[in-house]
């Protein structure tokens, strides 16, 4: 018996050890975890890669000067907070000059139709995304539809899909958020300080069917929303039939957003 | 052995209660960092890593001071660094637990912190930095505790330590890579976007590590009856001296690619540091001191006189310890962010009770290092006699 303590010891630290490694063989094991008992909303839209064309055009010509439309409706139904300070503004989608959007493309000799011109930037939910890559806790992810999906009840705040995101799409909440929400939304998950968020597509709206809601507030139809992945779909017409350009395409990560100028 | 921390005359308990108050003042303000949120630092929306990452990515580089005496103790068999093994071992595991406390203050929720755990991502590097970090804690602590132990009872080092002391110098290597390649795989952030920059880390880890190992080889001959010898402290800094020649030289690697090559995005953040960028120049005076620091250091560094002489190597070893803080603990971090995603500049300033955070976390690496010292030194002294 003199042994036997010892060997037990051994054998708990054996045992301990292993149960500690499972979820690090998880992380290696090919296998993607089963699918859970939950069914698809017999409405809900369904694509391969979401994505969305922005036809700055009819944006410029057909809507009024400073019109927010597609911000506003977003910020709303999000719960995204108006903070009130450039540094730790939080934003899902809003405007930037085009040297701002696409820098690196612009010349000194630019059409005057363009000059001091918004152009509407958000997530670009891209096919390779940098921001999925860095994340040490699978926060933020891919879905099987393109999406790029955070969970904010899994983010640690340890920023770096902020650094890793090349269009600057991603906001941290430096402070609690809900005092700056002017109307809670229930229907929607308001933050906590210290996650980062940034636009979802509307996750939550394609599950019941409706199109994002920057897509259907704008009252011009600048903003098209369909599956890359699926040649009739309206993204795809648009796509076929206009020369686009995306941003900052250079880097790799395949954005999903497509502006037609 | 642990009891030997514990016995010390007044000039020691004082510097251990003044550690203390600093630890406890910074310890506050993380308080209120954790119920107000990071608004209390001065990073941004643009700049949203700062100091903390900053000093992190630098005390990785502080913690090659073991790897520096290891490897050509027990690969070359450099008899010299027998004695200060210990010495820098110990430094590596006080610089180690900063680091990783540096990430834990940086965090916006740190109390979900084991997510890392709970849902291991190999993707991310930083996945890999953390088992490379505490990995190399592990090793030195391990290494370091088992052999002064042999020593303070007069037997030879177990045998199962040699493996992990050779385990150890690839683990070195490998602390300063990860965190390299943190910044260095980023496909927007063109000032870290650089084959070298692992390059870079190694060579800054292997001046900033023995600069602050001779300097604390002093402090501790001075304080105490512990002498690391003149043989040790000059093999040091010649290693010290060859590797900063290097890191100024791949410092200069980039300044001539970004520049000759002209591409704006290359260039924009070095502008930034040096001379500034539309208007912003709020570090050029510290990358300017970083400049003449650097070629202060290697001036007295090369010259053999100058190094060998005990007055001006510590100046040497001051200048190039505070020339690789600048570079890696403030500018590396900060101008990878500036210009932003836009090619708008937001600076970056940090707040009072930031600073407070950073400083007590050196504190507590401080602290950690006098117990640890307090230790190695009482068992070297008893040995004396």
């Amino acid at each position: 018996m003199e042994g036997s303590r010892r060997s037990f010891l051994k054998l708990a630290g054996v045992c301990a050890l292993g149960l500690g490694v499972k979820p690090a063989v998880n992380a290696f094991s090919a296998d993607a975890p089963a699918v859970g008992p939950f069914s698809l909303n017999p409405g809900a839209l369904i694509g391969k890669q979401w994505a969305m064309v922005v036809d700055m055009k009819k944006c410029w010509e057909k809507g009024k000067e400073g019109c927010k439309d597609c911000l506003l409706a977003c910020h709303k139904v999000h719960n995204v907070p108006e903070i009130g300070n450039i540094k730790e503004e939080i934003k899902w989608i809003w405007t930037e000059h085009y040297e701002n959007a696409f820098p690196g493309q612009e010349s000194h000799f630019m059409p005057e139709f363009m000059h001091g011109k918004p152009f509407v930037v958000l997530c670009n939910h891209c096919t390779n995304p940098p921001c999925v890559r860095v994340c040490p806790t699978k926060a933020t992810f891919k879905r099987p539809d393109g999406i790029t999906q955070m969970d904010f009840h899994r983010c640690i705040g340890c920023r770096y899909c902020m650094a890793a995101c090349p269009f600057g799409a991603r906001s941290f909440n430096f402070k609690e958020p809900r005092p700056f929400v002017k109307d809670i939304d229930p229907t929607f998950p308001t933050r906590e300080r210290g996650v980062v968020e940034k636009c979802n597509f509307c996750e939550e709206r394609l599950a019941v069917g409706q199109l994002p809601a920057c897509v259907t507030s704008c009252k011009v139809g600048a903003l098209t929303f369909g599956d890359a992945e699926n040649p009739k779909s309206e993204v795809r017409k648009l796509l076929a039939a206009n020369f686009t350009i995306r941003r900052k395409a250079e880097t790799g990560t395949q954005p999903n957003v497509y502006y037609i100028v | 052995m642990l009891e030997k921390a514990f016995k010390g005359d007044q000039r020691y308990w004082r510097w251990v209660l003044s550690l203390l108050a600093v630890m406890g003042v910074g310890f506050a303000c993380w308080g209120l960092q954790l119920n107000r949120g990071l608004t209390i630092t001065g990073l941004s929306r643009d700049v949203s890593w700062g100091l903390y990452i900053a000093q992190f990515t630098f005390l990785v580089g502080v913690a090659a001071s073991a790897v520096m005496v290891v490897l050509p103790y027990y690969l070359h068999n450099v008899k010299a660094f027998g004695k200060i093994t210990i010495i820098g071992e110990f430094l590596a595991v006080a610089a180690v637990t900063m680091c990783m406390l540096f990430i834990v203050v940086d965090l916006g929720k740190p109390m979900r912190m084991l997510n890392v755990l709970l849902y291991p991502s190999p993707t991310s590097i930083l996945f890999w930095d953390m088992i490379a970090l505490n990995g190399y804690l592990f090793l030195n602590i391990i290494i370091g505790w088992n052999v002064l132990e042999a020593e303070s009872n007069d037997v030879a080092p177990p045998q199962w330590i040699k493996p992990l002391i050779y385990l150890s110098i690839p683990w070195a290597v490998s602390i300063h890579t990860v965190t390299a390649f943190l910044y260095a795989g980023l496909p927007g952030r063109h000032f870290w976007l650089t084959a070298i920059l692992a390059a870079r880390f190694l060579a800054s880890a292997f001046c900033s590590g023995p600069a602050l190992l001779i300097m604390l080889c002093y402090l501790l001959k001075k304080l105490t009856r512990f002498d690391a010898g003149k043989e040790a402290i000059q093999k040091l800094s010649v290693i010290m001296t060859y590797a900063m020649i290097i890191s100024v030289f791949f410092v200069g690697l980039e300044i001539f690619t970004a520049f000759y090559s002209q591409i704006p995005g290359h260039m924009a953040a070095i502008k930034y540091l040096f001379v500034g960028l539309e208007g912003h120049a709020k570090l050029v005076p510290f990358m300017w001191l970083f400049a003449v620091l650097s070629v202060f250091a290697l001036v007295i560094l090369i010259n053999p006189k100058t190094r060998e002489n005990d007055k001006t190597l510590l100046m040497g070893c001051a200048a190039v310890f505070f020339a690789m803080w600048l570079e890696k603990g403030l500018g590396l971090v900060v101008a990878g962010f500036i210009p932003n995603m836009f090619e708008v500049v937001r600076e970056y300033i940090p707040t009072p009770p930031e600073i407070l955070i950073v400083l007590a976390v050196w504190a507590t690496g401080t602290f950690l290092l006098t117990l640890l010292y307090k230790i190695a030194v009482t068992v070297k002294e008893e040995k004396m006699g």
